[in-house]
């Protein structure tokens, strides 16, 4: 990797002030920054750690019953303090990686980055989180924008994710063979008022919510509910591991069965 | 009763204690005062001229010793091949040329083009950036049908073609073979590829280069499967170093599985730089360096024809195979696809009439070279493949039709040139099919229904030739190398023993098992017997570890060793002893006086060997040292059967592995625990080639699979528990040991049994599926269902 200096700032206010620098870049859990680094693929001038921000860190309810969880939180943290509260994502959260990914990598880095195979960002736009940031609260439905875009400023810094607690949820991931990585994870809620689907790891366009779905379970929650249901597999991934009609055909596969596990 | 020591003991690995505890010692271990670092600037396109490279602004940069790119190495020698095939015209292959740094021309992505040597690693990475490089990009020949084609762009201009070789064999069959096609009562087709793949050792490739001013000698520490074969290649054929100026080192190597077998350009490079440099020069591969320059694997296009007559009987089998080199012969390539694959087309089987035919394509990939099996696990694919098949179309039992097609008379000389000694291919599948429980498989197809799984059972034989060579013989076929192995035994005057082997041990015990084997002669414990390995300056010349040869060549070597010994020490016992030397007998480390109870311990008489103080001095010499070279008359066939069970998940193709059984004939078996640990893991690269594995290119031949992010290795989680057995044994007749190799079994038998019960289980849930070829991903599975 090429030369960069470390921050390792304790506050919000002093991390935002870091990350002014010019070339200053944010590090969660470094799970894919650092592979970005060692392969020289980015030069940062400064890498402002968010790591020893306390505020940042942490599982709670908060004050209008949903689920706040740090934006520097890992994800064997969510696994363990969020099961008793929200027992989908938690399971979730328990399946990323492996125990070294889950004991460094963090949500905020995970929704930052929004690999468009990542399990994180199926959790937040199928629960209809909100992500606190430094400067503003934005949701999930006008956060991710596309593979590896968000609509994060230069410089903003994911400080907590809000998730209103569904009556049911469970997450179904169909694994990419070498990676490991989610082919196709599809993240289904059930609130009183309806149901959300989040499909991960299969648009060119990154995470996105199948609404034919939703409407056909908010009416029916159950796997045959989506029976006869089908997404167009012309914008979906294309490679070595699947062709976009085979993601296509798993994204109906996964939501019967995240149907059926949510009960 | 198992034994608790010597041959047929499973024994502890001795190793592992160091292996396990961070006390291994690797080549990337070895850092030598004033070391600097060096990194290869690597071609990240596929074919190209090369039109301009200025190294000037790099030669300035902070910490740059030196900057060679390939006029550095005009004066010397390029990699060298170790093996010429013989066209079906007479004609030799076409050998092109294979520089240490590309010159002129760029072949495939991950070729080295320029190679800085830095006092870091870093540095001298930052100024590989700072090489000004031109490269005129030239169309890219990756898929080898169109390789061969009259308009193809060619790898190497000074080559007619692409065409390395078009190998006929046995090519006096051809026409025979074609009179019992057309008299076949039913001809079953099979079209396939038996996919590229990547050794993936655990520990990457390393090379420290040493150079003695003082006294010109030359040290190369390398993650080699056989030092003095780096040791003559590099010395002989590329840098002009004579032997004896010239030490190679192979210490602990984290696996080989072929892929160290073979001269890379790295090691010669780091030889040649550290006198140049006049200072060790180490380079340690990377993992993104390893999938683009170690030598791949496999990567056949085949099609084969199996005819039958009207009773079921295979009367002809013929094969037409495209295999891929790469862009340059690596070591012993040429081999691979021809010697090491078409004289195993016969399998377990008494087919009459076999006609192989193999065309090597140079195209713009890295080198492919041996990889565990190496034209074995090829052949076997193909032929247990097109029995299956064979077995549906005609609607019968495909075990039925092994069965009553196996070779059961030993020795068997099959139509395509090797005899097999012995075996016994009906024990080894009665003991498969009961320990596999095959009578209990639709009460498991069932339960596997019912829980909306389709369940198939696939079952396979193989045989392969192992204990390669007699040098003879390979050297008619064009091997430019003996393939005898060297021992040297030394008794120390204490009565502990240092075997010297030219085998080298990169994972496969050799230290515990080969003790188990001298201390089991000579009736001693086995901690009195130290194994030392992969050190030129120590070791006799020696030709390595690969083709599951160590045991069946290298131990017999040191068995001969520990014969001379033997003799020896009992004429020195026969002087203690005051008798007749016919009438000493050795047990359990003692030599007494045969119907006396007269007798002296091994510590005394290996004493007196170096303290002759009451000796024969003027019948021997003193001293206990002997060393054997044992070169083979013949091949050993391991053979056996596996059956596979899978279930596949018709909603997304999932496949996964219920069952596994694996029955194996090794000949005798020294150590029946490591035994199993090497047909485990041989068990694991199989089924990886079989589901996971797949090394693949674009049509520009950017290399797809470059990490472990799109190249799929086997995890624990993907393999089941497996049942092996090793009990059915028919020794090797040939040599001391009786023992037939282990090494490559697991991976050249369980490739077929997986296909083979995926296509089961698809026909069982209606799918008209005959074939699908390997890797049988989720996504392959699911689109040949649709």
């Amino acid at each position: 990797m090429y030369d960069f200096d470390v921050e390792m700032p304790t506050s919000v206010a002093e991390a935002v002030a870091a990350l002014s620098q010019e070339d200053a870049q944010a590090l969660g859990g470094g799970q894919t920054l650092i592979p970005t680094l060692k392969q020289r693929l980015a030069s940062p001038s400064v890498l402002v750690s968010l790591n020893g921000i306390a505020e940042m860190k942490g599982v709670c309810i908060g004050e209008d019953g949903q689920l706040c969880v740090g934006g520097a939180t890992s994800h064997a943290v969510v696994a363990k303090d969020a099961a008793a509260h929200f027992a989908g994502l938690a399971e979730l959260a328990s399946h990323i990686g492996d125990p070294a990914v889950r004991n460094r990598g963090t949500i905020g880095g995970s929704l930052a980055n929004n690999d468009p195979s990542a399990c994180y960002p199926a959790a937040a736009l199928g629960s209809g989180a909100t992500i606190v940031t430094n400067a503003r609260s934005i949701a999930a439905d006008d956060f991710f924008q596309g593979m590896f875009t968000t609509a994060l400023d230069e410089g903003e810094i994911i400080t907590e994710v809000r998730f209103p607690i569904p009556q049911a949820a469970n997450y179904q991931k169909f694994l990419q063979p070498a990676s490991r990585f989610a082919l196709v994870g599809v993240f289904v809620a059930k609130f009183a008022d309806g149901v959300r689907v989040a499909v991960t790891g299969a648009s060119n366009d990154g995470v996105f919510r199948w609404t034919e779905a939703e409407t056909a379970l908010g009416s029916d929650f159950s796997a045959g509910a989506v029976d006869g249901l089908t997404v167009s597999g012309d914008d979906m991934i294309s490679d070595l591991h699947g062709t976009g009609a085979y993601r296509a055909h798993l994204v109906g596969v996964m939501t019967k069965r995240a149907v059926a596990a949510a009960g | 009763m198992p034994k608790d020591g010597g041959i047929g003991a499973s024994s502890k690995r001795r190793e592992d204690v160091r292996f396990l505890t961070g006390a291994g010692n690797y080549t990337d271990d070895i850092n030598i005062r004033g070391q600097a670092h060096v990194y290869f600037l690597r071609s990240d396109i596929a074919h190209g001229t090369i039109t301009s490279i200025n190294t000037s602004a790099a030669e300035a940069m902070p910490g740059v010793v030196k900057v060679f790119t390939g006029v550095d190495f005009e004066a010397v020698g390029g990699m060298p091949c170790g093996w010429q095939v013989t066209d079906r015209h007479g004609q030799p292959m076409q050998e092109p040329r294979h520089p240490i740094l590309a010159h002129g021309k760029v072949r495939h992505v991950g070729e080295p083009i320029a190679a800085v040597v830095a006092e870091t690693l870093e540095q001298a990475r930052d100024a590989a950036e700072a090489i000004e490089l031109d490269i005129a990009e030239l169309p890219a020949v990756i898929d080898m049908k169109a390789a061969v084609s009259a308009d193809a762009p060619k790898v190497h201009e000074d080559l007619t073609s692409n065409l390395c070789y078009d190998w006929g064999f046995v090519e006096e069959n051809k026409a025979a073979t074609e009179e019992a096609f057309a008299k076949a009562s039913h001809v079953t087709t099979l079209e396939l590829v038996n996919n590229r793949l990547v050794a993936n050792p655990m520990e990457p490739r390393v090379a420290v280069g040493d150079y003695a001013r003082g006294t010109d000698d030359s040290t190369l520490y390398t993650t080699s499967q056989n030092p003095h074969v780096i040791r003559l290649l590099m010395g002989a054929f590329v840098l002009g170093i004579p032997e004896h100026k010239l030490r190679v080192v192979a210490p602990d190597v984290g696996g080989g599985f072929g892929t160290k077998i073979f001269h890379y350009q790295e090691e010669a490079f780091c030889t040649f730089a550290a006198k140049a440099c006049n200072r060790p020069v180490k380079w340690t591969s990377s993992r993104t360096e390893a999938f683009m320059s170690d030598a791949h694997g496999r990567d056949h296009v085949t099609r084969i024809e199996l005819a039958l007559d009207g009773d079921n009987n295979f009367t002809a089998l013929r094969t037409e195979t495209y295999a891929n080199m790469g862009a340059y012969l690596s070591t012993f390539a040429p081999s691979v696809p021809t010697w090491l694959h078409g004289t195993l087309m016969a399998g377990n089987y008494k087919t009459p009439l076999i006609y192989v035919n193999v065309k090597a394509v140079f195209t713009n990939t890295v080198p492919v070279d041996a990889y565990r099996g190496a034209g074995r696990p090829e052949a076997t694919f193909q032929l247990e493949r097109v029995i299956d098949k064979a077995a549906r179309e005609l609607g019968v039992d495909p075990i039925a039709l092994r069965r009553q097609n196996f070779v059961t008379e030993f020795p068997y000389a099959t139509p395509v040139a090797v005899e097999y000694d012995t075996g016994d291919y009906v024990a080894t599948m009665d003991k498969l099919e009961e320990m596999a429980d095959l009578s209990g498989f639709d009460a498991r197809r069932q339960a596997s229904e019912a829980k909306g799984k389709w369940r198939g059972l696939g079952v396979n034989c193989y045989i392969e030739a192992c204990g390669i060579a007699p040098s003879n013989l390979v050297g008619q076929l064009g091997a430019r190398a003996g393939l005898y192995e060297s021992a040297t035994v030394r008794v120390n005057a204490t009565g502990g023993l240092v075997v010297m082997t030219g085998s080298h041990s990169h994972g496969q015990g050799h230290e515990t098992s080969f003790a188990q084997v001298v201390a089991d002669m000579i009736g001693i414990d086995e901690n009195m017997v130290e194994i030392v390995h992969g050190d030129t300056a120590n070791a006799p010349m020696g030709m390595g570890t690969y083709g599951s040869r160590s045991l069946a060549v290298g131990g017999s070597a040191m068995v001969r060793a520990t014969e001379k010994i033997i003799a020896k020490a009992k004429k020195i016992a026969s002087h203690l002893l005051e008798a007749s030397e016919g009438d000493i007998e050795l047990k359990d480390g003692a030599f007494s006086v045969a119907g006396t109870d007269k007798s002296v311990a091994w510590g005394d008489v290996t004493l007196a060997a170096y303290v002759p103080h009451n000796y024969p001095l003027e019948e021997i010499e003193p001293g206990l040292e002997e060393t054997a070279f044992y070169d083979p008359s013949n091949f050993t066939y391991p053979a056996g059967a596996y059956a596979c069970e899978v279930e596949v998940d018709p909603d997304t193709g999932k496949v996964t592995i219920e069952r596994f059984t694996a029955v194996d004939d090794f000949g005798n078996v020294v150590n029946p625990m490591i035994v199993t640990g090497q047909v485990h893991g041989g068990l694991a690269q199989g089924i990886g080639q079989a589901l996971l594995e797949n090394c693949a290119y674009d049509e520009n031949g950017q290399l797809l699979s470059a990490s472990y992010m799109d190249y799929a290795m086997p995890r624990a989680d993907d393999l089941p528990m497996f049942g092996v057995d090793h009990s059915c044994q028919t020794p090797c007749t040939h040599n001391p040991l009786g023992v037939k190799g282990c090494g490559e079994a697991g991976a050249i038998g369980s490739p077929p049994s997986v296909v083979n019960a995926v296509v089961d289980a698809l026909q069982s849930g209606g799918k008209d599926v005959t074939h699908i070829d390997m890797p049988l991903t989720p996504a392959r599975v699911w689109a040949a269902m649709q």
